[in-house]
């Protein structure tokens, strides 16, 4: 296959390789795990940096205005010097808070976000760790953040921070039922919980296409429960800004509030990537059966193009939302989940099931 | 987490306090409300006043009666020019003094881009209550263009103080009649933009819809003027019961919904807006020639007595009372204004609802706080 000119398992196990050559085995690994360690930092920051620049302009064209503009060109350091009055800003100490669940939950939130970032499937052979059980790793790391989302808001002591933290148990709970089982849909198409064995299999269509119907059900589900579990408008109940001022994180400042946004956006991040690697095809290629020659030249474009492409497409779509639609309440939000969307999903699921053993599906 | 902190989040009953303002985003303003939930739940609600009391009544009381409508345009500073219209109409009809035709159509045109601009401004404030920020925004754009007419005549976009006792400060700029007419087609042609984004979303539709209902009677009893009355088929538009200006050779409908319903104070609104644009189409040709103002005294002194006048303003009825005894400034002035009656029938509405829904509903009364405490 002509794919295998981008095939990045080839630069990795080189290095692979030549550490093992030169190292004992424990020093080898020990490397390894940093540089790995190192990369997904890096590539964390970065993303973080850009998915904020992103949403600022996205939301300006929205808006009828320009957004940032002003540091650099067309703005694009502006997220770097809000970075550095985040860093440099006060730590305010709250009184009566228990400090010690108050300073740990920005790092709960942020550690459940790169935990989740490391499954993800970038490019062929460009991924952190690649489970055999991808899925359900990644379902249960990312509902790792609702923990920090809840101290925090126990913890500040203050009663808006409570009722947004309790508001946002209630919500993600709900919605990673939905999550959960719009993925599941997938894998009972490919078979597999692993996330680079999904996108193999959609080597020739990707499973929206080949799943037609079922699919595109939970692909609906999915993106719209995601958007409730990452905490993002129409259902950012736990933020809730004309209601709650800032919901779980009115209470913080600085640095540590730097951390729940930073998550946040990370955490649209996976979604979109989750979008991608189950329902988009990854960073498959966009093929047509029987168009040989256009084939091949969606083969040439890079993997890591297709994988961004998508995923930045997704995170467009998340943003939209955001930008159009008022916030539910919170009694609609649960009445959207438990009455509508789990129902739906749970006779999709059977139906697929049905699907599958029938064989009525493009394979 | 400490015995202390426990006993501040949870009282007895599970009931809980919180302070919604004086500063809150959702207040749009120096409001407090008092609230007592039960989980969500509004339980109680106070609503406590007086963070921005500048004692505007007792200033009038030192101040001539040319100096008392610098003072107006503060208290409700969206209804500027109602508020200014108000004070000098009281004057005028005490005084016995016809002011000339021409004051009184550009007056009215005046009235209605102010209600536009108002109903504008709320439709912006009011979506992002409901946490759509988008819609701040595309009111604002249509808003400046009203704004840059205000500019362009007065000099000033907010508060105008074009009033005066007798008629207008000055002329109206040469480009007044063409820029109504630019943005009539204008506005008309961005309003269906409105529709789009919130009255036909299905989100705000539920958040809307049977929310806050405010019977007739509540209407009436707790004195609820304007849009939020009109939500209720309470018919107290007082430019159709008191014409004043040039209101009684215009036509228009007075909306009237009778739901009651957040929903139907909102549809008042949005209907207003297409009212508003065809007073504003029937009287800006209609603009006679003449004297901007009619000749006044430059120390006005009210003969001994009590004048009264209403006018509409974009909230509802503003009162003006003045007690003169014969000497250049009032003895005492009185406003009774739209936004202190409509406030404190919240109250009723929001009692049992979430606190989402308080929320939607203080946006749905299009609150304007300077003009509570005055």
């Amino acid at each position: 296959m002509s794919m295998n000119i981008y095939d990045m398992s080839t630069i990795t196990s080189a290095i692979d390789t030549s550490l093992k050559a030169n190292l004992s085995p424990f020093w080898a690994i020990t490397t390894e795990l940093v540089l790995v360690g190192l990369v997904v930092l890096t590539f964390y920051a970065i993303l973080g940096l850009f998915l904020v620049y992103a949403e600022r302009k996205v939301c300006a064209v929205m808006q009828n205005r320009l957004g940032p503009d002003r540091v650099g060109p067309k703005g694009i350091f502006q997220t770097i010097a809000d970075l550095i009055k985040l860093i440099t800003k006060e730590l305010i100490n709250i009184k009566n808070a228990d400090n010690f669940l108050f300073n740990v939950a920005p790092f709960i939130v942020v550690i459940a976000t790169f935990m989740a970032i490391a499954a993800i499937p970038f490019a062929k052979g460009l991924q952190a760790v690649d489970f055999n059980i991808g899925v359900f790793y990644v379902i249960a790391v990312s509902s790792l953040g609702v923990v920090g989302i809840l101290i925090a808001g126990w913890s500040s002591n203050s009663k808006y921070s409570l009722i947004g933290a309790m508001r946002s148990g209630a919500q993600v709970i709900s919605y990673e039922l939905s999550v959960g089982l719009s993925l599941l849909s997938v894998v009972i198409f490919s078979g597999t919980m692993q996330l680079s064995t999904i996108v193999e299999s959609q080597a020739d269509g990707w499973w929206l296409f080949k799943g037609h119907i079922p699919v595109l059900i939970s692909f609906v589900i999915f993106l719209i429960a995601s958007t409730a579990e990452t905490n993002r408008g129409p259902f950012d109940l736990a933020e809730a800004e004309s209601e709650l001022t800032a919901g779980f994180h009115t209470e913080y400042s600085g640095i540590k509030f730097a951390f729940f946004f930073l998550a946040e956006y990370i955490n649209m991040f996976i979604v979109a990537a989750m979008a991608t690697t189950v329902f988009l095809g990854g960073w498959m290629p966009f093929h047509i059966f029987g168009f040989t020659a256009f084939n091949h030249i969606m083969d040439y474009i890079p993997p890591i193009v297709w994988f961004f492409g998508k995923a930045g497409l997704m995170v467009f779509v998340i943003m939209w939302f955001k930008w159009t639609f008022p916030r539910l309440r919170i009694d609609q939000l649960l009445t959207l989940e438990w009455k509508y969307l789990l129902p739906i999903n749970l006779i999709n699921t059977l139906f697929i099931a049905f699907i599958v053993l029938m064989g009525w599906y493009f394979k | 987490m400490s015995e202390e902190v426990k006993n501040i989040i949870v009282g007895e009953n599970e009931e809980y306090k919180i302070n919604m303002g004086p500063q809150h985003p959702s207040t749009h303003g120096v409001l407090r409300f008092e609230v007592t939930l039960k989980g969500e739940t509004v339980d109680e609600l106070k609503a406590h006043c007086g963070y921005i009391h500048r004692g505007i009544e007792k200033m009038c009381e030192k101040d001539t009666y040319q100096q008392i409508i610098h003072l107006t345009d503060r208290m409700d500073y969206l209804s500027a020019h109602h508020n200014n219209e108000a004070v000098c109409l009281c004057v005028e009809n005490a005084l016995e003094v016809e002011v000339p035709e021409r004051v009184k159509v550009i007056r009215t045109i005046l009235d209605e881009l102010g209600r536009i601009a108002s109903h504008q401004l709320w439709w912006s404030a009011f979506g992002m209550d409901l946490g759509g920020l988008t819609s701040f925004f595309y009111g604002l754009r249509d808003r400046e263009k009203i704004l840059d007419i205000f500019e362009e005549s007065f000099g000033s976009r907010l508060l105008h103080s074009y009033n005066t006792p007798g008629g207008l400060m000055n002329d109206i700029h040469p480009n007044f009649q063409k820029r109504i007419k630019e943005f009539i087609p204008y506005f008309r042609k961005k309003l269906p933009e409105y529709d789009d984004l919130l009255t036909n979303n299905v989100i705000f539709r539920n958040r809307t819809e049977g929310i806050g209902t405010m019977s007739k009677e509540e209407a009436i009893n707790w004195g609820v003027t304007g849009p939020s009355g009109r939500g209720s088929g309470f018919a107290c538009d007082v430019r159709k019961i008191a014409p004043y200006s040039a209101y009684d050779r215009v036509n228009f409908n007075e909306i009237l919904y009778n739901e009651g319903d957040t929903f139907a104070r909102y549809k008042v609104r949005m209907d207003e807006f297409h009212e508003s644009l065809s007073i504003l189409e029937q009287l800006v040709d209609n603009i006679p020639e003449g004297d901007f103002t009619a000749k006044m005294k430059p120390v006005i002194k009210l003969p001994e007595g009590e004048y009264y006048q209403r006018v509409e303003t974009a909230r509802g009825e503003l009162g003006v009372f003045i007690i003169s005894d014969g000497q250049k400034t009032p003895y005492r002035m009185k406003f009774r204004s739209p936004n202190f009656s409509n406030l404190f029938v919240i109250k009723e509405l929001a009692k049992g609802l979430k606190i989402a829904d308080l929320v939607a509903i203080s946006g749905s009364l299009d609150l304007v706080i300077p003009d509570i405490d005055r």
